[in-house]
């Protein structure tokens, strides 16, 4: 039976092998960190590096076997390599299928808050003029319903929408109507900070499944310190609200973001612990925006993405022990990243895509009926910058608003797959363009990303991710249960 | 213990010489119902002869040593087939393909078996090491026709049956027509093929494959490594690698159920997690991974130098391969290993994989508190032991 063939005689020729599209980073003395094109890492020394792109990798020397099955490498003459790797490139982009699925109304710009971080601006007075009329909600809800994705998402900002209650009423009926006529699913989120949640709310909120988000920065000093209203007692309204909430609405019906100020950053442990002690399933770590007041009142500038990585990796770490001690939480950011580093499910976080997700992920309707191309575009244009206004909601249609020069111009100047510094990254498959904050912090889309904020905070979570996905296993094994 | 699914009659009479081969299908003498002209009275005592006249059965098939073989012939006029009684495993239901004139037999179908699997041809395109059914290139088409013939005669009950070769697909517009024939006759049963998937990246054959619309078919496809070379290697076949993945994915891309199967050896056992860890990023989307534990037969026998590992040396990389995947959310299941070699971890995903007529237990196993819900050992070919086997008594 001496009829079997040596490995040799399975070998390609070494003319036979292509390069297939990877980036990489020199990530220490000899060492490099390498991603193929779907974002799956890998790493290899320099002499590794070299050999692969001299092509003189073998069958057998342990690097053909390692980077043919990454998929930087392939057989000249093969398909599969490339059909897996467009495949999963498909998928991972399949969140442009699904156009504009976000829908903000921002039903009035009044609050009875007074944050200095506010991002968006509040006013405090003058109900006729900051408070969005019913006809340019109607209107808001025609562009809406005209979005191409088969499943919208209405969420109610401010100020605080439910200054305007009466208005988020007639808006969730008449979308109601509207979605069984059209076939086209609908959900809300109200974003409130609960100070004005009483029953008739929460009823409302149930019998329309409404989800509830909310802010909470922290322990009660810190949080009213943040958020100041008359009263001093906004961490009480919260922490009050939540509980009501959980109790009337069911405990995943409602969510808390907290902000980071610079009075935040040696707290993150309270912080954590007071998102435990309500019950909640995890925490989002965000920082500041250059946004509104946080800009107006130098909050923005009090802290650098240093700092902020080195607060952010000390609650990460604090989420992982209390995992490890038997309750499971999670921290969402980093369950956002995870899961575009370790599957292809596509991932629609607006800031977290490339195509942005400007106009395309989420448009914006102001008190006022303009429109915009984001949140943080609406927060921009209260301080006297127009970039992201799109068009008003009495003269635009959503093809109007979705196809005009302004939003094509920032989105395909933006493009982190073409991007100088992102088309190299070793992350850039898992990151997005933001031009918004670019354009708020540099008056520039693109940005100059060795300069930006975003872009260390980015390579800084998700170095941190990659050393304890490959060196603590225990706490990888938790960061893999967080993956969606 | 062995099952024989392969003998000769000690006697056979009233067969034709127009034709030389029959499929026959049993029937306790007492059934009531239609019956076939395949359809043969299965006599196992004297008591069962005398009914079988009573209820004028043309044709019998006797289990019996063969002293009292005059008997037989004398009373019935049609047709007879007797055979020893080693084959007493066979009931009422059962199919068989009958040579006429070296009365060679096979079972082909066991209706009270969860195990049947009908082999389709033994030409196959690869040349697995470890092939437990070698390939010959030899023309043996009769054997789809056989199928064919079966296939009406086979319960529409069944719950499962296996397609197996060779290269399934060897044929694929004849093997395609005997899936459509299931489709109609068998809607019910889960139907899987066991294929090396290569016919698959041509876009013709797999469009044919998806024509077929029976509501439960899988196709059960070997990946044996995440790099060319090394699966090429194993299967023997230069290029194998690149047309078994693209067929894979030529079938998820038309909504067909696949399986992946990966044979533990001393060539795959040592990366299996890595193969895992591949399967996870890649092909996160197929139905079903099976981890199974290689069959001493074969081709297997006669590379036991270069394919022999102790589960117990895989042991920890394949509790890790079953982990990966399983966080994937992939479906993962374990074959034809004792849990006694495997991890606990492991236990929930491993099955009792290995087909009733070819599995045992040893000794060791009378005391062991899992023996009921564990897959045992292969008794065909050169069984080979782990050191790990041991009952597990807590």
């Amino acid at each position: 039976m001496a009829r079997f063939l040596a490995p040799e005689a399975f070998s390609a020729a070494t003319e036979a092998i292509s390069l297939l599209p990877f980036n990489f980073e020199r990530t220490g003395t000899q060492q490099y960190l390498v991603a193929n094109m779907v974002g799956d890492f890998i790493r290899l020394t320099e002499d590794e590096i070299n050999k692969l792109i001299d092509l003189r990798a073998t069958p057998g020397d342990g690097l053909y076997e390692k980077a043919y099955s990454a998929h930087l490498i392939t057989g000249s003459n093969q398909q599969a390599q490339r059909q897996l790797l467009a495949l999963r490139l498909r998928s991972r982009m399949s969140f442009l299928q699904q156009a504009t699925p976000l829908h903000i109304f921002v039903v009035t710009l009044r609050c009875e808050h007074s944050c200095p971080y506010c991002q968006v601006s509040r006013q405090s007075t003058d109900r006729s003029r900051f408070d969005m009329s019913e006809e340019t909600a109607m209107r808001a809800l025609d562009i809406a319903f005209a979005s191409p994705a088969s499943r919208i998402k209405i969420e109610f900002q401010g100020g605080e929408p439910l200054l305007n209650f009466s208005l988020i009423n007639t808006i969730v009926s008449t979308a109601k109507v509207r979605s069984a006529s059209l076939g086209k699913k609908v959900d809300f989120v109200i974003a409130s900070n609960l100070a004005l949640l009483d029953d008739v709310v929460l009823d409302f909120c149930k019998s329309n499944d409404i989800l509830l988000s909310t802010s909470l920065d922290g322990p009660a000093d810190l949080h009213n310190k943040n958020r100041p209203r008359p009263g001093a007692n906004s961490h009480e309204l919260a922490t009050t609200g939540i509980r009501r909430a959980r109790e009337v609405l069911g405990p995943d019906r409602i969510g808390a973001l907290m902000t980071t100020t610079e009075a935040s950053l040696d707290r993150v442990d309270e912080i954590i612990d007071e998102y435990l002690q309500l019950g909640l399933d995890g925490i989002f770590l965000r920082p500041l925006s250059p946004f509104g007041f946080a800009i107006k009142t130098k909050q923005f500038q009090k802290y650098d993405a240093k700092k902020w990585l080195s607060f952010y990796e000390r609650g990460l770490r604090r989420v992982l022990e209390i995992n490890r001690q038997g309750t499971p939480f999670r921290e969402f950011y980093a369950a956002l990243i995870l899961t575009r580093m370790l599957s292809d499910r596509p991932i629609g976080y607006v800031d977290l895509r490339s195509p942005a997700g400007i106009g395309l992920g989420a448009l914006v309707y102001n008190y006022d009926g303009s429109v915009f191309a984001s949140d943080e575009g609406r927060m921009l244009a209260e301080t006297g910058d127009n970039a992201f206004r799109l068009g008003n909601v009495d003269r635009d249609t959503y093809e109007s608003l979705v196809l005009s020069d302004k939003l094509i111009d920032a989105i395909s100047s933006s493009l982190t797959q073409c991007a100088p510094e992102c088309s190299t990254c070793v992350y850039e498959s898992h990151c997005g363009a933001d031009p918004v904050y670019h354009h708020a912090t540099q008056g520039d889309a693109l940005g100059i990303k060795p300069l930006s904020a975003f872009c260390a905070r980015q390579k800084g979570i998700m170095g941190l991710l990659l050393d304890i996905l490959e060196n603590s296993p225990e706490d990888a094994a938790i960061l893999r249960r967080w993956v969606s | 213990m062995t099952l024989p699914l392969y003998g000769t009659a000690s006697l056979s009479a009233g067969f034709s010489s127009d034709k030389a081969r029959s499929v026959i299908r049993l029937r306790a003498v007492d059934s009531i119902g239609e019956r076939h002209a395949s359809d043969f009275g299965l006599v196992k005592t004297p008591e069962e002869l005398k009914r079988a006249a009573e209820s004028n059965w043309s044709s019998i098939f006797v289990v019996s040593d063969s002293s009292i073989q005059n008997e037989f012939s004398e009373s019935f006029e049609r047709q007879l087939i007797l055979v020893p009684r080693k084959f007493d495993y066979l009931g009422d239901g059962d199919v068989l393909g009958f040579d006429h004139s070296s009365r060679k037999f096979r079972t082909l179908f066991r209706r009270n078996s969860a195990h049947n699997s009908l082999l389709v041809t033994e030409r196959c395109n690869n040349y697995c090491l470890m092939c437990s059914q070698p390939p010959k290139d030899v023309d043996d088409r009769w054997i789809l026709n056989e199928i064919k013939e079966s296939l009406s005669l086979i319960s529409p009950e069944t719950r499962a049956l296996t397609f197996t070769g060779g290269e399934t697909l060897s044929d694929w517009e004849d093997f395609i027509g005997v899936l459509r024939q299931c489709r109609d006759r068998l809607p019910a049963t889960s139907l899987q093929v066991l294929t090396n998937g290569r016919a698959f990246a041509n876009s013709q054959i797999v469009d044919a494959w998806r024509d077929i619309e029976h509501p439960n078919l899988m196709a059960a496809i070997p990946v044996y490594a995440s790099v060319d070379s090394t699966h090429d290697y194993i299967v023997q076949a230069k290029g194998a690698f690149d047309e078994t993945v693209l067929g894979i994915l030529k079938l998820k891309d038309r909504g067909q159920r696949v399986e992946i199967r990966v044979v533990l050896h001393a060539l795959t056992a040592p990366i299996i997690a890595e193969t895992c860890q591949w399967i996870a990023r890649n092909m996160p989307f197929v139905d079903h991974v099976a981890l199974m534990g290689l069959e001493n037969t074969g081709f297997a026998v006669a590379n036991d130098a270069m394919l022999w590992i102790d589960p117990m040396d895989y042991r920890d990389e394949l509790a890790r391969a079953v982990d990966l995947l399983a966080a994937a959310g992939v479906n993962v299941s374990v074959y034809n290993l004792p849990k006694c070699v495997l991890s606990r971890s492991v236990w929930p995903h491993a099955l009792q994989s290995i087909s009733d007529w070819k599995n045992g237990f040893v000794d060791e196993c009378d005391r062991c508190y899992e023996r009921k819900t564990c897959s045992g050992f292969f008794t065909t070919g050169r069984p080979r032991f782990s050191r790990g086997v041991h009952a597990i008594t807590s």
